[in-house]
């Protein structure tokens, strides 16, 4: 009697799921009529600093500065150049650059952009005192070591000429230089910014194609940008503003986008990768951007140095099957690198010498290791430690993966070791207490071969993790830097990356490629060479 | 009664210390915002150093403690890294969470001792025991899948509503999320509440009153639901301290943005100002609504007394 209720209980309860799930089957998009005519919701992360160029390096804040500032270029979805405020740019010898910008071009507040407003925030940008996150972008400008460490306020290599000029002298000479200017951290300020840093970051007067709405930023809520009229350049805004929803979760984001409340979605959620094209019906593009992964493999780690470690460097590549994780963990959504840049850059080749290292070979890897093990023996019990935050999507899954290849390929006992955040990843790395390989990764901050290179690779370089040096490789990026054009210095770039395959501080996994999708109620979403949404030229149809 | 309420407010000012020294080491303890906040790109030593003077960051644990817990005395709870004041910060983000907080209370209060009482009064009947089927799942499936097909069935299917909140977060639009907040304490509160009506109700008060003649009704509603709310009553108080705490998952499911996606924000940078102000601010809610609780107790139960 007692158990017949109870099964009587379990009875109703499946019918009313049932009849939830039944409901659930027919449903419309499209309906979504309340948003307002023509301005695009977009999906944004909220900004880890004020909405400074020079402070802003993260994409939250990112997506933002690049739509509110005009600086003297703009990169088209493919990363070429476009004109913003530039006239010219222009050097004799890849060193002492002049700088002309266009006349008539106003801030937000009607005051005129002038060459001093560049070259403000530029010192300003530089100088220690004010820790600016990207304070590195003006590392190569003359006087940067005195306006970084000893009080000088202002780069002793930059000059005003007059309203509309100015010069540019660098330590040396670089061919790409101009390539550099499209990037956030080389935008003018007005003189405003300069009262109050601080407020400014908060709501910023400002050149772009669009600005702030007035009380524009609610924090953790939204962030809204109206065109601004008074913009001329090649980004002109196709839509009535752009108005970014901010979310810490993208499957909630995601879920948005699927009820049409969302316009644009610049990132998939690791869970919907396998089904989102289907989902959105053709509302979805996959492009591969200006990124990559890589393992690092530090130079101050006694096994991977010498004859043996170079054995042991190629051994590793070889024996990973970057294929089959790209098609099992990130359903496809990656390329096989076949190169230490990425394939969207001027200059890219997929045909370098040395690159075969990458393929993949296990009877290969196995016999390299043997070799290595010849010269001076693995030792005994020692586990190959790969380092990772596993707070990053997929990273807990693709490591897991390499290492379960590196035992069976190599008969080494090799083991994920997990830090909870990047924060404490990049400490480690910091202090070079790295106790075996590690997860690496660069996103270009403009489209140059040389960005891929110079701060990973070069001797005693920001970004070089491994800390790699070689006296070769550093001498073929100075030839690079020195070469009469873009193409030219590409050759050169490649030529480093010969050096770059045999001695591997790195091994190449893959290049990242971007997934968005859009809602029924806009058109015309194309990403960037970075892997952005190009926002300015979403039409969205009412 | 006073001195009791005294005692219990000087107990408070440890409790807030501890609290929030324990959590300014956690943060702490992680390790050095810096080296996350240049992203893995390169940063010079000198920007380094000056940032960490910025948030004292150079200075040993105590005396960072010190100046945070000094500042604090003059209610000034920080700066984040983008420049804003965490007063702000948590004035803003408080309200959002405080409306999530109460609407998810009020609807486990309202359904769940209606659902119990009901279950309660016919106990072992179809009512009673679909109640009974429909409380363990929803007790047994964590907060944020429920949130989500919540999100999914409600908010895209069928469209009922939006399945994130929208930038107003208004009493509309956390409906659904206040719903899902307060499921999982609402089939506790309907498992509380029916337990209670149905040993009261075999009660010798309960029996005595029914052989005095009086109705039934005024015996369900008078003696037994009475003396069987107290419990339940506790139970709500306590719970919302909880409700602050569980916010932190649901929060981010919907997308409202209230402390909890403020603390996850902040952990996930190691933002210690934000971290340590947004769980004092719960720890406070938590130990008040306590205290509440137990003064309750005393006024609804006269058997209780304090001295």
């Amino acid at each position: 009697m007692r158990m017949n209720r109870v099964l009587k209980g379990v009875a109703v309860t499946s019918a009313l799921a049932l009849a939830l799930t039944a409901c659930g089957g027919t449903s419309e998009g499209g309906e979504g009529g309340e948003a307002a005519g023509g301005v695009v919701t977009a999906h944004n992360t909220e900004p880890q600093n004020g909405l400074i160029p020079t402070s802003t390096n993260e994409v939250g804040g990112g997506r933002v500065v690049d739509l509110i500032y005009q600086g003297l270029y703009s990169y088209d979805a493919d990363g070429g150049l476009q004109k913003e405020l530039a006239e010219s740019v222009e050097s004799e010898d890849n060193i002492t650059w002049t700088i002309k910008i266009k006349e008539g071009a106003t801030f937000s507040d009607g005051t005129p952009v002038t060459a001093q407003s560049f070259v403000d925030a530029w010192n300003y940008g530089a100088d220690s005192d004010n820790a600016q996150n990207s304070s590195y972008f003006f590392e190569t400008v003359k006087g940067y070591a005195q306006s970084n460490d000893d009080g000088a306020d202002e780069l002793s290599g930059l000059t005003v000429v007059d309203d509309h000029t100015f010069t540019v002298e660098l330590l040396g000479p670089e061919a790409d230089f101009p390539q550099r200017l499209g990037y956030s951290a080389y935008m003018p300020l007005p003189e405003v910014a300069f009262e109050d840093m601080q407020a400014f970051g908060q709501a910023p007067v400002t050149n772009g194609p669009y600005i702030l709405a007035e009380d524009g930023w609610k924090h953790e809520v939204q962030i809204e940008l109206v065109p601004n009229e008074d913009y001329e350049g090649p980004r002109e805004p196709a839509n009535e503003g752009i108005t970014f929803t901010i979310f810490d979760n993208y499957d909630a984001a995601y879920n948005s986008l699927l009820s049409n409340e969302l316009d644009v979605l610049g990132e998939m959620p690791p869970s919907v990768l396998a089904n989102y094209q289907d989902d959105l019906e053709g509302r979805s593009v996959s492009k591969a951007y200006a990124g990559n992964a890589t393992m690092v493999i530090p130079n101050y780690i006694e096994e991977f140095q010498g004859e043996a470690g170079q054995l042991r460097r190629q051994a590793i590549s070889m024996a990973i099957n970057r294929e089959q994780i790209i098609e099992q963990i990130f359903m496809g959504t990656k390329e096989v690198a076949t190169e230490f840049t990425a394939p969207v850059l001027e200059g890219y080749s997929e045909d370098i010498p040395g690159n075969e290292v990458l393929e993949y070979n296990p009877e290969k890897a196995k016999e390299l290791w043997e070799e290595a093990d010849a010269i001076s023996p693995w030792p005994e019990d020692k586990v190959l430690k790969y380092t990772s935050n596993t707070d990053g999507a997929g990273n807990k899954e693709y490591i897991e993966a390499i290492t379960n290849q590196l035992r069976t390929n190599l008969d080494i006992k090799a083991e994920l070791d997990a830090k909870a955040t990047f924060k404490e990843m990049r400490n480690l790395v910091g202090e070079d207490g790295l106790e075996g390989v590690s997860r690496a990764g660069w996103k270009g901050d403009y489209p140059s071969l040389y960005n891929f290179l110079g701060p990973l690779y070069g001797t005693g370089a920001g970004a070089n993790d491994g800390r790699y040096s070689s006296e070769e490789f550093d001498a073929k990026l100075q030839e690079g830097l020195e070469a009469d054009s873009v193409e030219d210095a590409a050759v050169k770039f490649n030529e480093a990356q010969e050096i770059l395959f045999q001695d591997l501080p790195v091994l190449p996994l893959w290049y990242q490629a971007a997934q968005a999708g859009w809602s029924t109620n806009v058109d015309n979403v194309e990403l960037g060479w970075d892997g952005k949404p190009l926002y300015h030229q979403i039409t969205k149809g009412e | 009664m006073l001195m009791y309420t005294l005692r219990r407010v000087l107990h408070m000012v440890p409790v807030f210390f501890g609290a929030t020294l324990l959590v300014y080491f956690l943060v702490f303890a992680t390790g050095d915002p810096i080296a996350a906040l240049s992203g893995g790109k390169p940063m010079s030593d000198a920007v380094e150093a000056t940032l960490r003077a910025q948030y004292n960051l150079d200075q040993p644990f105590w005396v960072q403690y010190g100046i945070y817990l000094k500042n604090l005395l003059t209610l000034d709870l920080g700066t984040t890294f983008s420049g804003q004041s965490v007063n702000d910060v948590v004035a803003r983000a408080m309200p959002v969470t405080a409306r999530l907080a109460v609407m998810a209370l009020a609807i486990e209060a309202i359904f769940g001792v209606v659902f119990g009482v009901f279950a309660g009064l016919r106990k072992g009947g179809i009512f009673d025991s679909t109640v009974l089927v429909l409380s363990l799942v929803v007790i047994s499936v964590p907060t944020f899948v429920l949130g989500f097909v919540f999100q999914f069935v409600f908010g895209v299917k069928l469209d009922w509503t939006s399945p994130t909140v929208g930038p107003d977060a208004g009493w509309g639009d956390l409906i659904l999320p206040a719903t899902v907040l307060g499921l999982v304490s609402l089939a506790y509160v309907i498992r509380l509440s029916r337990t209670q009506i149905a040993e009261n109700l075999s009660a010798d008060f309960v029996r005595t009153a029914s052989a005095k003649g009086l109705t039934r009704g005024r015996v369900v509603l008078v003696h037994v639901l009475r003396n069987s709310l107290i419990p339940v009553i506790t139970f709500l108080g306590a719970d919302l301290g909880m409700l602050m705490g569980g916010a932190i998952v649901t929060e981010g499911v919907f997308n409202v943005p209230g402390i909890g996606k403020v603390l996850f924000d902040a952990i996930k940078i190691g933002e210690s100002p934000t971290v340590v102000a947004v769980v004092s601010v719960m720890v406070l809610v938590f130990v008040v609504a306590n205290l509440a609780v137990d003064l309750l107790y005393a006024l609804l139960d006269p058997r209780i007394r304090y001295a």
